[in-house]
């Protein structure tokens, strides 16, 4: 009887325990997050980073037609991709049919069907950073140009000029250190470089490449440490400096490429900005040694008046729940703001989506880190 | 499946075993002296104790049969203790007991705390086996009052001892080749010199060499819910080479009530560093070199009737370089340099015949320098003290110590070469421990324990000081435990059925002021060491140990350990939606692992078989399915012959490890090997 019982005890014990099982493709997961809403933007990518050495690089897809939210969905369209999507999600972007993200720590561009999402081909390139469209071609920055042979390995970035058809690099053009946005007007790149790697010598300036000739032809400095660097449609460019993190804060610069001067500039901390029409919406985060907290901010610049119009577009309250503000997107149609939070870098993030006058309408679970938003069916890069 | 019957197997003929032996109670004295113990050398692992609650050990025999090359390998079949290992002979491998984090662990080398004021961890696969004689575990504290302050002072504590000589009647010197080579590229030769001076005064020389290519093929494959395979890649560990020289010297000396010993230790390595394998990047160039010296000295004598005292010291330098020489990525090029010296007096008084009391005084002094930018240059005083007393009353035993901290950190703002501002903090604190235990029939080996300790750990240097994410302001971090349970023990010299162990306890941990990395500003990359994090760890572990001599002078042995769990995280409460972090289960903490071992051994043949499981388990807090990480378990198989040639005894082994290849990841990412082999010839003379 006591054997008996002993029996059944270890039995028990071992139901508890479990055998490894085979790793299975991801299934997406799809949740309902909103009601349908039919407009010509039929859905939204969203880009999560993953923190470094995960391989967590993953993309989600929100589709507005029927509310329904699918995490995770590059496996499961691309079962055979050894290690999925990859390494750190860096940027991402729609050009033509297809869609492209930016891989930086798998050091590559994936290139996908733009509604299947269907790996059409890959781009190998070092470290790559951002990118943006023009005339048939992607232009990707680079932190990995050619090395300087000293000590230190000090290396130059640059940005690779790519056919989207052949999906070739098709030339080069060293720019500073650590390039990272680069955004085009009236024939000309305009990259910011950072000198990340160079603390405490950041870069200050940003290269501006000749799209004809293909070369670097000057460069203009604005401030240290440069990251974002948008174009509205009045040809100014409005660029942000993440500054040392210590003394020198981030900023954001209004740079006008006609007459080539710097036009105004705004004591806000810029993670991330996203232009719609005359409105750059800016969320930033702050560190703040004085109360060893984050500050997190949410604001609105008219590009027009270049005046800040709002400093919290945020108006429910809803803005305290958000740890990390790291993306933002504004609704094409219905200028709806879609806000992410990254939280801890290393657990799940959310995206919110508010209303334009700033009241939560739905958020949900992201993959970690969840940063770039691309917009299908009304294509910026298409104008 | 077939890894679940042989568990079933071998948990079964353990429980049989443990019934017949509860009915075939054997009354009498099971409490042998040390002395007796050591006579009896067909029995090893268990030991009487002296101290409340006694620590989980290997020791001899039973050490050298599992097929473990560090000190890291043999410590995953402890239970309550969790291992993070990135896999390959170089790879880092650290422990965490009872899921309070590496940091709060004490690891001691014969006696005194390897320090590592810099990051705190103590990295065991750097340990290799080769020159430990014993490795303990102690939850809390070691429940011997009888040590210096510092070994008040850490959550659990982990002591190796090396080697000591012994030579039989008329010996004078041993020597000792041993080689060991097998999978991954490994050459390790190591030669060990023990001399008698005298009566009083032996010597002990070891050297050692690793060489390993690191080399093994790894897998990962995917399937289609069906079964259909969706991609299956195989590929090479590659940059996990290491080329280490590791040399020992210790002198051993015993006099009237009292011994001592001095020792001196030197390791240099330069290995690659392996990173994690992501997609399209299969290969990584960082690399990684470090040299630690130290040398150490303890004295420890009955100066009086009633008056024992011991005394040591230490001084450790150690280097430390990490260089990243790969150009798509930022260059690195970091040094770093330690320094440590220690002293401690601990005196016991024996105030009545069952009551000890103990005075420990301690002093460290710690210093850390870089090549960083603007490194602050940390120099940290510690002055310890602790007061403990023992009592044992009949049955009863119970002992009591409170530990004073003092901490003096002074560190300096630098703007370049210059210093900006110099900076003094100081920090007292007093923690306490509880230990009692209770026998409640003499004829009886059996004893219920229980144990409170409250302690913390200091930030360390990089908490504090790294350059960019330090944090100056950082507090200490506390585990607070408490803990239940019995043991009990059986020997029996006559009957076949030889000794029986078991143990279990049930435990609650809190650490609280958690120090944790949270994002900081803009960035992905920038952090912030921050006192918010919390986790409450509730577990069981068990443990049971039984030998057998059979007809035809057969001698088998088992072992079996159980640890169940749940460390959940209540760092944000406001994380508590769906996916949310809040009282889900802590990164890389399985809910039940467990450990088996069988070792026979058959006049001069032993084979050993050894079993490690960890169940699944999630590498974040939030315990959603795309954080899910799969259990693993390995089957580790040995035999070894012993003979004599002429003169020399030699001894032959082969190993055959991950028997049944599995291809598994410890840490996400990073791939552990399949199925592995080692040859091992070892000659005394």
């Amino acid at each position: 009887m006591k054997k008996a019982i002993h029996i059944i005890l270890v039995l028990g014990l071992l139901a508890l325990v479990s055998c490894r099982e085979e790793e299975f493709i991801f299934i997406p997961e799809e949740v309902e997050v909103s009601l349908p809403e039919f407009t010509s933007v039929q859905g939204l990518y969203l880009l999560n980073e993953g923190n470094m050495g995960s391989n967590k690089a993953t993309l989600d897809y929100y589709n507005f037609n029927t509310g329904r939210y699918s995490r995770n969905i590059f496996a499961f369209a691309n079962p055979s991709v050894p290690k999925e999507m990859g390494d750190v999600g860096n940027d991402l972007g729609i050009y033509g049919s297809k869609l492209y993200a930016v891989i930086n720590c798998s050091n590559k561009i994936d290139v996908m069907d733009k509604m299947t999402v269907k790996k059409i081909g890959q781009i190998d390139i070092p470290n790559c950073r951002y990118i943006k469209f023009y005339g048939g071609y992607a232009y990707v920055t680079s932190y990995a140009g050619p090395v300087e042979i000293r000590e230190d390995y000090k290396q130059l970035g640059y940005v690779a000029k790519i056919d989207t058809a052949s999906l070739q690099v098709v030339a080069t053009c060293v720019v500073g250190y650590q390039p990272d946005e680069l955004d085009i007007v009236n024939g000309k790149i305009y990259v910011a470089n950072s000198g990340g790697y160079m603390v405490p010598n950041y870069e200050n300036t940003i290269s501006v490449i000749d799209m004809a000739t293909f070369k670097e032809e000057r460069r203009i400095p604005i401030a240290i440490n440069l990251h974002r660097c948008r174009a509205d449609a009045r040809g100014v460019l409005w660029i942000s400096s993440r500054g040392d993190y210590y003394d020198t804060s981030s900023r954001l610069y209004a740079y006008d490429t006609r007459h080539q001067r710097l036009i105004k500039e705004f004591d806000c901390s810029v993670s991330n900005m996203w232009l719609d029409g005359d409105s750059l919406y800016v969320i930033g985060v702050q560190f703040s040694y004085v109360t060893m907290k984050n500050e997190v901010s949410f604001a609105i610049i008219n590009t027009a008046t270049l005046e800040q119009v709002s400093d919290r577009f945020i108006t429910d309250g809803t803005d305290a729940d958000i740890a990390i503000p790291y993306g933002v997107a504004v609704h094409p149609i219905t200028k709806d703001i879609l806000v992410t939070d990254a939280k801890d870098y290393v657990s799940p993030g959310r995206l919110l989506c508010y209303s334009n006058d700033g009241v939560l309408k739905w958020d949900v679970r992201t993959g970690d880190i969840p940063a770039h938003i691309a917009f299908l069916g009304n294509n910026e890069n298409e104008h | 499946m077939k890894t679940r019957l042989t568990w079933l197997v071998v948990l079964l003929c353990i429980v049989v075993v443990c019934c017949e032996a509860q009915d075939n109670e054997v009354v009498g004295t099971s409490r042998l002296d040390s002395m007796q113990y050591l006579r009896n050398v067909t029995v090893y692992g268990i030991r009487p104790y002296s101290e409340v609650v006694p620590a989980q050990r290997l020791t001899g025999k039973q050490l050298e049969g599992l097929n473990s090359h560090s000190v890291a390998d043999a410590i995953r079949y402890f239970s309550g203790v969790q291992i993070k290992d990135y896999g390959g002979v170089g790879g880092i491998k650290t422990v965490d007991m009872r899921s309070m984090g590496s940091n709060h662990m004490g690891v001691f080398y014969d006696g005194i705390q390897l320090g590592n004021a810099q990051n705190g961890q103590i990295d065991l696969g750097k340990f290799s086996l080769d020159n430990i004689e014993e490795i303990s575990l102690y939850n809390g504290q070691k429940s011997d009052i009888f040590q210096p302050a510092r070994d008040f002072g850490s959550a659990g504590s982990i002591y190796l001892r090396t080697r000591r000589p012994k030579f039989a009647q008329g010996e004078r010197d041993h020597l000792n080749v041993t080689f060991r080579t097998g999978s991954f590229g490994l050459a390790n030769p190591s030669m060990r010199w023990e001399h008698k001076f005298s009566r009083h005064v032996s010597m002990a020389l070891n050297a050692e060499y690793t060489y390993a290519t690191g080399k093994y093929h790894f897998r990962y494959r995917k399937l289609f819910s069906d079964g259909v395979v969706a991609w299956d890649t195989t590929a090479v560990r590659n940059n996990g080479d290491i080329g280490s020289f590791r040399a020992e010297g210790a002198l051993f000396g015993v006099m009237t009530d009292g011994r001592w010993n001095a020792k001196i230790y030197y390791y240099d390595s330069e290995k690659g560093i392996p990173g994690a394998i992501v997609n399209n990047v299969w290969k990584t160039a960082q690399r990684q070199w470090d040299k630690n010296f130290f040398t150490q000295g303890m004295f420890r004598k009955k100066l009086a009737e009633r008056y024992e005292l011991l005394a040591s010291a230490k001084y450790a330098r150690d280097y430390m370089r990490y260089w990243n020489p790969d150009t798509t990525l930022m260059y690195i090029d970091n040094k770093f340099w330690q320094d440590e010296v220690y002293v401690s007096l601990a005196n016991k008084y024996t105030l009545a015949r069952d009551w000890d009391v103990d005075v420990s005084v301690d002093y460290k002094w710690n210093y850390l320098n870089s090549t960083l930018v603007n490194f602050a240059k940390p120099t940290r005083h510690t002055a310890l003290a602790a007061i403990a007393t023992a009592y044992s009353w009949r049955r009863f035993k119970g002992q009591a110590s409170v530990l004073y901290t003092h901490v003096n950190d002074r560190y300096t703002s630098q703007s370049g070469e210059t210093v900006v501002k110099r900076h003094d903090k100081h920090l007292n604190k007093f923690t306490p421990a509880v230990f009692i235990s209770y026998q409640p029939w003499l004829e009886h080996d059996l004893n219920f324990r229980a144990f409170y300790k409250r302690i913390f750990r200091m930030p360390t240097f990089n908490d504090l000081y790294y350059t960019d994410m330090g944090n100056a302001s950082l507090r200490p971090e506390y585990a607070t435990q408490w803990n239940v349970g019995a043991m009990y023990q059986h020997y029996n010299d006559e009957s076949w059925f030889n000794a029986l162990h078991l143990s279990a306890d049930a435990y609650y941990n809190i650490v609280d002021d958690k120090i944790i990395a949270v994002p900081k500003g803009t960035g992905q990359y920038r952090w912030m060491m921050m006192n918010i994090g919390k986790v409450k760890i509730r577990g069981i572990d068990l443990t049971a140990r039984l030998a057998f001599r059979l007809p035809q002078s057969v001698l088998i042995e088992g072992g079996l350990t159980y640890t169940y769990q749940r460390a959940q995280d209540y760092t944000h409460p406001e994380d508590c939606l769906d996916g949310g972090t809040y009282k889900g289960q802590i990164a890389y903490i399985p809910w039940h692992s467990g450990s088996a071992t069988l070792h026979g051994a058959w006049r001069d043949l032993n084979v050993n078989y050894s079993f490690i499981y960890v169940g699944e388990r999630y590498h974040n807090s939030a315990n959603i399915l795309a954080n899910h990480e799969q259990p693993w378990y390995t089957h580790d198989l040995s035999a070894s012959y012993e003979f004599k040639w002429r003169r020399v005894a030699c001894k032959v082994t082969a190993e055959v490890n991950n028997l049944f290849n599995q291809q598994y990841d410890v840490i996400q990412n990073y791939p552990m090997p399949g199925r592995n082999y080692k040859l091992i010839l070892k000659f005394d003379i």
